[in-house]
């Protein structure tokens, strides 16, 4: 599989160039990064043209890159405390600026060759705007339609062109993106049913967020690249 | 009398048709549909939010959850992703035993889909005969894992304990008489591999007594031949995959294609269809039946002659034996820091597909190196298929809105996730 990952490489590289940024991976799996303009132009090619062919869009997937690679519990050096169960954690700052990180938001997407066999994933960040935006695949790939709608919903990130772009899976009328990290496991609003007014209420939620497992990154040796071969780009 | 305008009409969330909670909201022109929008949703759980917070293991208890009909098999997506981030290869042992449960798995699904489908468009008999069935398949998931449906057997590098020697048994109470306690008993007096076995022997035949009763059935093919048509370039176009795919005549899957675990080296046939409506993708999923059925029995006869052991031997990820640990100080701390913290993955990401009963499920982990993942995404194929019913349903009647619901195998679970 690697070795016809690495001819689809070649092909990619041949084709657009320094447009698309191999993303190294440690599992043999062929990863781009295309800047968001680019999108449409790149991901028309690999439908049409002939020596890719990837006719199936598998999934397109939201990533929020907000407190990657930090953790709540440094095991690099001795620490005189342990972690508490109990203890809530320390708020996420909300990113209320009119401007994201410009590498904040990534959308994910998965294509799929039936006709020669190849995976591929693009990454694309949504840059600095706020609301997040990038334009819509829907009219290349159809069914990334509803896929869409998910992201929209559950991460902001609004797509450029989408014919009917509505939240999809949570409630009528919820407010917020419940997959940003900065939104509560809990939630922000809970509801119950209130004897006075006759009907369901919304209040704010009142059970507290509390962490079992501390999130931890250990060094690990044995990943480390000098032990492992990488795949780089 | 009143000209016949069009008008809205709302299905479900409550509806038996509807297999869960499924809001349709159908434009209609008279009895015949204009424009379907499905309203999902109503059962999301945040699943993928939900991994984020908690170590990996602790998330294969909620796959079970996702499509509540396959269990093992969601599973099974996950901890290979996990796996392919680890680097771990499994011991060959454990790979027949997830492909055997793979394939019950996958006659299990198929089994609820025909009684369900059956039954949403006339064919109430099959549901008992389907779920007869069932029930010998949950007796080999309770047999193996202790639940009947819940399993949360496959583990990260192999899974959670070998086959057991003995059957679990029907004990003698005032709810069944000691004659149907005996002769329930007496295909368990063996192991769960003599079981499996016994049951890939009569398989067949069910498989026929189904098929007598619907594959030339007058009202069965009035209610599925040329309904909700998918030409193959559509059904690649709208992400179509497993059965629903291949009832379009595109050959594809994953077991042949792009095969994991043991899947290269057994003998199997991949069924696809011509006209791509109702009835071939019905004919599709019954002849997956008989080939899940030859699989089964060709991992029966490996596991029956080979040995070994079912899980990675690498106590930073696998649990090391509860003996060992009474005795052992090493594996003690193994085994406080395992069930602590987990295991940290290394940072990547990693996008890992099983042919699922249903289509392709796919289980993407981006990992920054801590031991929960930093982003779980779950690709359900269900998700594609219902997001395709207005265009399959266009020009219907309404009461192929039920068959199309039918044929698209939809599962909520994994639908709103």
């Amino acid at each position: 599989m690697s070795d016809r990952n690495e001819t689809l490489a070649a092909q990619i590289d041949e084709r657009f160039g320094e447009r698309m940024t191999r993303v190294p991976s440690i599992c043999g799996e062929l990863g781009y990064e295309v800047d968001k303009d680019d999108l449409i132009e790149i991901a028309t090619t690999l439908r049409n043209d002939g020596d890719f062919g990837f006719e199936m869009l598998v999934d397109v997937c939201g990533v929020d890159y907000l407190s990657y690679g930090s953790d709540e519990w440094t095991t690099s050096s001795a620490t005189g405390t342990g972690f508490s169960r109990g203890v809530e954690r320390e708020p996420v700052i909300l990113d209320e600026a009119d401007e994201f990180d410009p590498r904040r938001f990534a959308v994910v997407y998965h294509l799929l060759s039936v006709q020669h066999n190849f995976r591929l994933r693009l990454r694309t960040f949504t840059g600095t705007s706020n609301p997040p935006i990038v334009k819509s695949v829907v009219d290349i790939w159809n069914g990334a339609n509803w896929f869409e709608r998910e992201v929209f919903d559950l991460f902001g990130i609004l797509f450029d062109g989408h014919p009917d772009l509505r939240r999809i899976l949570t409630d009528y009328g919820f407010i917020g993106h419940p997959f940003r990290k900065d939104f509560p496991l809990t939630g922000n609003v809970e509801v119950s049913y209130d004897a006075d007014k006759g009907r369901v209420a919304y209040k704010p939620v009142s059970i507290e967020p509390r962490t079992l497992v501390p999130r931890v990154i250990r060094d690990d040796n044995r990943y480390s690249a000098d032990l492992k071969d990488v795949t780089d780009g | 009398m009143a000209e016949i305008q069009s008008y809205t009409m709302n299905f479900g969330p409550q509806h038996p048709a509807a297999h869960g909670v499924l809001r349709l909201v159908l434009e209609m022109e008279g009895e015949v549909i204009q424009k379907a929008d499905p309203h999902v949703g109503l059962l999301h759980r945040g699943t993928e939010k939900l991994a984020e917070s908690k170590p990996y293991n602790q998330s294969i208890g909620y796959m079970d959850r996702l499509d509540y009909v396959s269990m093992m098999c969601n599973e099974h997506g996950y901890v290979m992703a996990i796996e392919k981030l680890l680097g771990v290869t499994v011991p060959i042992r454990a790979q027949y035993i997830r492909v055997m449960f793979d394939e019950i798995t996958r006659i299990l699904n198929h089994l609820l889909w025909l009684g369900g489908h059956g039954l949403d468009i006339g064919a109430m008999t099959m549901f008992l005969y389907c779920f007869r069935e069932r029930e010998d398949l949950m007796d080999c998931y309770e047999a193996v894992s202790g639940t009947r449906m819940h399993a949360t057997y496959y583990r990260p590098g192999g899974v959670y304990r070998d086959l057991p020697d003995t059957m679990p048994k029907y004990q003698y109470s005032k709810f069944r008489s000691n004659k149907d306690v005996d002769r329930l008993n007496s295909i368990r007096e063996g192991s769960l591999l003599d079981f499996i076995e016994a049951f890939t022997d009569k398989f067949p035949g069910c498989v026929d007594e189904y098929e007598t009763l619907l594959t030339d059935n007058r009202i069965w093919k009035q209610r599925t031949v040329n309904i909700a048509v998918v030409s193959p370039e559509r059904a690649l176009q709208l992400g179509f995959t497993g059965p629903m795919l291949r009832g379009s005549g595109v050959e594809w899957d994953l077991r042949k294609k792009q095969p994991y675990e043991v899947y290269d080296q057994l003998d199997f046939d991949i069924p696809v269809g011509s006209n791509g409506d109702c009835y071939d993708r019905y004919l599709v999923r019954i002849e997956e039946m008989r080939q899940s059925n030859r699989i089964v029995r060709q991992c029966v006869e490996w596991l029956r002659e080979n040995s070994g052991p079912v899980m990675f031997d690498d106590y930073k990820v696998a649990a090391p034996s509860r003996v060992d640990m009474k005795g052992d100080m090493e594996s003690l701390i193994h085994h406080f820091k395992l069930f602590t913290e987990g295991y940290c993955v290394p940072e990547g990401e990693a996008y890992a597909a099983i042919e699922h009963p249903k289509g392709e499920f796919g289980v993407y982990i981006v990992s920054d190196g801590a031991n929960k993942p930093y982003r779980l995404k779950i690709r359900a194929p269900g998700f594609a298929h219902i997001s395709a019913m207005s265009e399959m349903v266009e020009g219907h009647m309404l009461a192929d809105v039920v068959a199309v619901i039918g044929t698209q195998d939809i599962v909520f679970g994994e639908v709103d996730r």
